[in-house]
């Protein structure tokens, strides 16, 4: 993309995307595992995988030049490197501490990428704790620990195990120049090593073949790594030899000899992409892909849906007697694609751990700030949902949280006071339900006061006086628009940033979201959102030159009306009278200022369609041109919301098509009545309805 | 595939384009012409260019939004440059020329001329744009640059589409009732 | 006396960042843009450890391992081959021809001294 001359500059400077991206993975993975080991459920092995994950971190910002990343990290490594030692254990100040700095670490390595500068003693109280703790420790420990030397036969320092080790290498691995000190070197590194050598096959210097292999081994480790670290150490030769590995810590061994050992640094040579404590025992295969591939591919689906779509409409105008194998041939051809088109959607799927993850965090700095005490536990983090929405879920889950936290939760004195414990908790959880994701947030706070509601809402003119509303009804009303029931406008939450903007948020994403709460006892969140956005059934229609396309589920039927059963209204336009009601009619050609289009609605065709918001209307349009399954393109990527437009598609010609959208065609027309008071749904919802259905159909 | 597609005829990707050399201090540009008049666009917005195809129109739309295109699967709007700087709306041809930009997180089309050329320049030659003309129009003007035998005026997209006046405009609904009912 | 790193890449940048990196931490590195032109170079002077990626023109990395042992002079090197994550059979042809180990893409510059001071302390 760019044009800067090649081989200018740094040339390590093309890697720093990669090491951004794995600091990225690393800092969740130390993110995780910090909370396993918070709530209890760590051992020694998650241990490890943090200290491995700043480990990888320092090791990247080193060759990049990140002086302060370094400095800091190297510290943090140091304290978990003496915590993998057991000079250190965790305690709950130590735990918090390491949260601080998992968090401040996730601030340098974010102000390294950014290139923006951070005060220069940012992080300097943290460090100055942890080097604190690490001088206490070593104090501590002072004398106890040995070099290894120490430690006698049979004795196992605590949390260590013992390994033996039998390795015979065939002649292939020497002949890859695979050597087997250089390995009996990295075993060194991995703890106390003891090492047999068997050399009865190695005949006579006579018959010597300087390339075959005649030596085995027996070595008995003793080290804290697992099991993992020690077969790394053969990973490349582990075809070319017959290597056993055992873990005999039970059997009280004599060892003739321990040799003198570094430090048991662990050796990580090829990282895995992401480490977890509890993974279940045999992660699935994953590889990587570029996202720019992936959507590539789902952009070609998408055309081969619409080219199959023409396909099937060309093969309607068929005589069916006479070419029934190709007829045959198309409807097996939508269904593979309909289905490729499904398997392919489900690729861009992606578990909402990665928006979860970043709660706990936003919930331990606000809580922080506003001297409460709250947790938060999350459930469903594996619950998968299409990668573009779980970007934008970020904005709505994270305004959720903060006002949950500020306006929900009370501080820990009023809590006790009303009887509930000090801490209070946000559940966040994502599962799937009825072919749709069901993401829930919910607190245990002050919940929504509802008469406090209900009279801003009548001064503001949003309730008519003296209309009654059900508790739900009134707990929903917190979505409208510059609604909010805290006197102060908080610093935090944002100013005038209320709950109707996460509504549009969720709206935009064809979600649903409500409300239920009971005052004194919390509030819950509840957003529905669908699996795929992706295809909708379209009538395709003319007005004018123009092409549109309106979503089959919300049409119940159309008809050519006649002069009589067309009724104009003062003030209001036209109606149509229809088995006994009155439906308003709405000239698109009108809404949309089309010129040389049919004006009479007889002569026309009258396409009656529902929508939640909007009721029943008839909508005129000239010509009714099929059926055609859409592929649903945004219009407001590159453009803005319209109007009386959902979005857009491109016909089996390459031209491009708008998406009508009902309810705000009502709006358009002039035709005002949408009582915002009942509906939780507005606009884009017509779409998504049809979207939902159409998946469920298929 | 069809009218909406790039035909490589019509197309130019700009690695195709004849590069003067690109030096320490200089900034390029595409130039391109509405009428007599020659502007210059930041080369590093720019994405494509391609010959002018049908648009589908946008309901409601501002005069100078044509309408939108099918680029290879994404729906990108196409804005008439020559409306945009209220001289009114281009009769298109298919000899006209469509420069796709990509600004911010938008890929958008600019409906032009001809595009003419790419110019090396040196940042310290470009001069202000002289305080005259309607205040609407200096707003995306970045400066004037004297080539050998011409005034090229750098065009800045910021300026040309960051006002809510130029996005769709929400009608309040009371007014169109009023209109319609009449 | 500095061990000698041969680094064999279709790929300027990569070969400019191998040998950044192992410069730094004190190997002397030599570079072939493929296999043809890492044979010539081999059999001009001595290295101790060959890095090389699998898919480059004229020779590939295949061919190049299994040049070198059935040569004389560098039989016994040790060689990295640098594989993606998903390319598991050219690891498997790799290994078939003679590799001595493998290095994943994208790595960091650590990882790489790391597997070096490895195979070729």
């Amino acid at each position: 993309m760019s044009i800067n001359s090649e081989g200018e500059g740094d040339p390590l400077t093309q890697f720093r995307k990669t090491y951004f991206e794995e600091c990225g993975e690393l800092l969740d993975a130390l993110q995780t595992n910090l909370d396993f080991l918070l709530n209890g459920s760590g051992d020694e092995e998650t241990v490890n995988a943090v200290f491995r994950s700043v480990h990888s971190i320092k090791g990247g910002a080193g060759a990049f030049g990140f002086t302060a990343l370094v400095a800091f990290s190297h510290v943090f490594e140091s304290l978990l490197d003496a915590m993998r030692e057991r000079k250190i254990s965790a305690t709950p100040d130590v735990m918090q501490m390491l949260l601080r700095a998992s968090d401040a670490l996730a601030d340098i390595v974010g102000a390294a990428r950014d290139e923006h500068q951070l005060a220069a003693d940012f992080g300097a109280d943290i460090v100055a704790v942890m080097e604190e703790a690490l001088v206490s420790a070593s104090e501590a420990v002072a004398g106890t620990r040995p070099a290894q030397a120490a430690t006698t036969e049979g004795i196992q320092v605590s949390g260590e195990r013992r390994y033996r080790i039998a390795f015979t290498p065939h002649s292939e691995m020497l002949q890859k120049a695979n050597e087997p000190l250089l390995l009996i070197r990295q075993l060194r590194k991995l703890g106390g090593l003891a090492v047999e050598v068997d050399s009865s096959r190695l005949p006579l210097l006579g018959v010597i073949e300087p390339e075959a292999a005649y030596l085995s081994w027996v070595f008995t480790l003793e080290t804290g790594v697992p099991q993992s670290t020690i077969h790394e150490v053969f990973e490349f030769v582990e075809d070319d030899c017959d290597l056993k590995i055992e873990d005999i810590s039970g059997v009280a061994a004599v060892v003739p000899q321990i040799d003198q050992a570094a430090n048991p640094v662990v050796l990580a040579a090829v990282k895995k992409p992401v480490e977890t404590a509890t993974a279940p025992s045999t992660p699935p295969q994953s590889i990587r892909v570029d996202v720019d591939k992936v959507d590539r591919l789902v952009n070609l689906v998408g055309e081969l849906v619409i080219t199959q779509a023409m396909l099937i409409e060309q093969g309607s105008l068929l005589p069916t007697d006479q070419y029934p194998a190709l007829l045959h041939g198309i409807e097996a051809l939508a269904q593979s694609a309909r289905e490729l088109q499904e398997s392919v959607m489900a690729i861009r799927a992606q578990p909402v751990k990665s928006v979860f993850a970043r709660m706990p965090r936003i919930v331990r700095d606000l809580a922080a700030t506003l001297s409460k005490e709250v947790r938060i536990v999350t459930a469903g983090e594996m619950t998968e949902i299409d990668k573009t929405v779980i970007e934008q879920l970020n904005d709505p889950l994270t305004h959720m949280i903060r006002n949950a936290l500020d306006h929900g939760i009370e501080s820990p004195d009023a809590r006790v006071a009303a009887g509930k414990p000090r801490q209070g908790t946000i559940n966040l959880s994502a599962a799937q339900r009825g072919g749709r994701i069901v993401i829930e947030v919910s607190d245990d706070g002050r919940g929504v006061n509802r008469e406090k509601v209900l009279s801003k809402a009548r001064d503001r003119g949003l309730v008519a006086p003296g209309a009654t509303l059900s508790d739900e009804e009134i707990d929903n009303l917190i979505f409208l628009p510059a609604f909010s029931t805290a006197d102060v406008v908080s610093n935090v939450s944002g100013r005038g940033v209320g709950m109707d903007v996460v509504k549009r948020n969720v709206q935009s994403l064809c979600g649903r979201i409500n409300v239920q709460s009971k005052f004194g006892a919390g509030s819950r969140f509840t957003l529905s959102l669908p699996l795929t956005l992706a295809v909708v059934d379209g009538m395709v229609v003319s007005v004018g030159k123009e092409t549109f396309i309106i979503p089959l589920t919300a049409i119940i039927e159309s008809l050519r009306p006649l002069a009589a059963d067309i009724h104009p209204v003062v003030g209001r336009g036209d109606v149509l009278a229809l088995r006994g009601e009155y439906l308003p009619l709405t000239h698109l050609h009108k809404c949309f200022s089309i010129a040389d289009s049919i004006t009479d609605p007889c002569r026309g065709i009258v396409i009656v369609v529902q929508s939640e918001s909007a009721g029943r209307i008839g909508v005129l349009v000239d010509e009714l041109l099929g059926q055609q399954q859409v592929v649903v393109k945004s219009l407001e990527a590159n453009y803005d919301p319209v109007d009386g437009i959902s979005g857009a598609t491109i016909l089996g010609n390459g031209r491009v098509a708008l998406i009508l959208d009902i309810a705000s065609l009502r709006e358009i027309d002039g035709r005002a009545g949408v009582q915002e008071l009942t509906a939780s749904r507005t606009r884009q919802t017509e779409t998504c309805d049809s979207n939902e259905e159409a998946t469920d159909a298929a | 595939m069809q009218p909406d597609q790039e035909s490589t005829a019509n197309s130019l990707s700009r690695d195709n384009l004849d590069r003067p050399a690109a030096g320490e201090n200089t900034q390029q540009f595409i130039t391109f012409t509405l009428g007599s008049e020659e502007y210059g666009i930041d080369i590093m917005v720019v994405r494509e260019i391609k010959g002018w195809t049908e648009t589908t129109m946008i309901p409601n739309a501002p005069t100078h939004v044509r309408g939108v295109i099918n680029l290879r699967g994404v729906i990108v709007p196409i804005f008439d440059l020559r409306a945009r700087f209220g001289m009114g709306l281009t009769a298109t041809t298919t000899m006209h020329v469509v420069i796709i930009v990509a600004t911010g997180t938008r890929t958008i089309g600019l409906l032009v001329d001809t595009v003419s050329d790419i110019i090396s320049v040196d940042p310290k030659s470009i001069r202000p744009v002289p305080e005259m003309g309607l205040p609407k129009e200096d707003q995306f003007l970045d400066g004037l640059v004297a080539m050998e035998d011409r005034m090229v005026t750098l065009v800045s997209l910021a300026g040309l589409f960051d006002k809510p006046t130029d996005s769709v405009k929400r009608t309040h609904s009371g007014e169109v009732a009023a209109a319609i009912a009449a | 006396m500095a061990k000698r790193i041969l680094t064999v890449d279709d790929s300027k940048t990569m070969r400019d960042m191998v040998s950044f990196t192992l410069r730094k931490a004190g190997f002397e590195v030599g570079e072939a843009e493929d296999g043809k032109v890492a044979l010539t170079v081999l059999a001009g002077s001595k290295f101790d450890l060959i890095i090389t990626d699998l898919n480059m023109p004229n020779m590939d990395g295949i061919s190049l391992i299994k040049n070198v042992r059935a040569g004389s002079q560098h039989r016994a090197v040790p060689i990295l081959i640098l594989t993606t994550e998903s390319d598991s059979t050219k690891k498997a042809d790799g290994k078939a021809a003679g590799a001595t180990g493998w290095l994943v893409k994208p790595f960091s510059p650590e990882k790489l001294v790391e597997l070096v001071q490895r195979v070729c302390p």
